[in-house]
């Protein structure tokens, strides 16, 4: 791709429209950057994007931030990074501000409350849509391991409660052992 | 110097909060009205329901509020930069290793193990929005009530969900849409 000013205004504006209309915090946007560069613009694969959320899930700091960093540097260098930050950060900046003013009038309007309440379903159908496109893909991979770690890290997840930087800490030691020792010592493929 | 103050107490926020978003909480809770006297916690509880209100990572909205509160709009800028200081030098550092390394078949079997729990973990997210949207405030996996299903809500998912995948609509026009459905349902009726 270019990169010419229409290529950083639109990774700029990719992130702030992102941070600006999503509600739910990190792991909703995430989802949606995703969409966003991978679908959408078809700047970054599949693979590639999932490596890039793993490993930002295993930094400190809001995942949101910390994903548009990674998405920026990737595409644009460290100057790409500064404006996804920036665009992320942006948002929550200028709407924050506004309300802290008159916070008790915003929270018990009932005109924003039904707003609100009904992006939360679109929210929701928006997730669900990355979700069964991202579950897929793994399925079509037809790669019985990848599928077993998906099962049992949804399970740790969900039922168990596990910290999400330690199932990405073990799942990544899991597969590092997997693939560079069992599979070269005498399994198949 | 009050500014130095909130910069390193939302330094701290952002370097320890791994796992993101809720994991912040507790940490924001301790520093906000426990180390500094800058919210009650009647204040803390008002901003948890802001931040659910509105767009953005719960650190960040948390850093504007406070910020704000206690320093103006100063305030807010050096909290918001203070808690994605770590982000950016982390995220930066762990960026140049990964791309400098990914090609590597050791990297390559980790990475291979951690994107299907990647997905997992996106899933999960999504699954207590989706809860969220479908039931009401408090909805967990383990106190589902059918009687506070939420009919027009799960509609609206549904046909958010069809219009995604049917015919690739951008997700922001479909939440802003479902948005102005919900002011329909729930503000006017």
């Amino acid at each position: 791709m270019e990169k010419n000013l229409k290529f950083y205004w639109t990774l700029f504006i990719s992130t702030f429209s992102l941070s600006a209309f999503t509600i739910g915090g990190g792991y909703v946007i995430v989802p949606l950057m995703r969409k966003k560069f991978v679908e959408e613009l078809k700047w970054i694969d599949e693979e590639e994007m999932l490596n890039l959320v793993a490993i930002c899930q295993s930094a400190p700091g809001p995942i949101a931030v910390n994903t548009s960093i990674m998405v920026g540097y990737r595409l644009a260098g460290l100057f790409g990074a500064l404006l996804t930050t920036i665009g992320t950060v942006l948002p929550p900046l200028i709407i924050i501000t506004i309300i802290a003013k008159f916070y008790t009038a915003f929270k018990e309007n009932t005109i924003v409350n039904a707003l609100l309440l009904g992006m939360r379903a679109g929210v929701a159908a928006v997730i669900l849509d990355v979700i069964i496109k991202m579950t897929d893909n793994i399925i079509k991979s037809k790669n019985l391991i990848s599928l077993a770690i998906m099962i049992v890290a949804f399970i740790a997840a969900v039922i168990i409660d596990v910290n999400a930087a330690l199932i990405i800490v073990l799942s990544g030691a899991f597969g590092g052992f997997y693939y560079n020792y069992f599979k070269k010592a005498g399994g198949t493929e | 110097m009050i500014y130095l103050e909130i910069f390193w107490s939302f330094f701290q926020i952002g370097l320890f909060s791994i796992g993101g978003g809720y994991a912040a909480l507790p940490l924001i809770e301790n520093q906000v009205t426990k180390v500094h006297d800058w919210l009650t916690m009647a204040e803390f509880a008002d901003l948890l329901t802001i931040s659910q209100m509105t767009p953005g990572p719960i650190a960040l909205n948390a850093s504007t509020f406070v910020g704000t509160k206690v320093a103006g709009l100063p305030g807010a800028v050096i909290a918001t930069v203070g808690c994605i200081t770590p982000s950016c030098i982390i995220v930066l550092i762990l960026a140049y290793f990964y791309f400098k390394y990914k090609n590597l078949s050791s990297i390559q079997g980790i990475l291979k193990g951690l994107r299907p729990a990647v997905v997992s973990l996106i899933a999960s997210a999504g699954l207590s929005i989706l809860l969220l949207a479908m039931f009401n405030e408090e909805t967990t996996l383990n106190n589902i009530q059918l009687l506070d299903i939420n009919i027009p809500s799960i509609i609206m998912v549904a046909l958010g969900l069809f219009i995604l995948r049917k015919y690739k609509t951008d997700p922001i026009l479909v939440m802003i849409g479902t948005g102005l459905v919900g002011i329909i349902i729930y503000g006017i009726f």
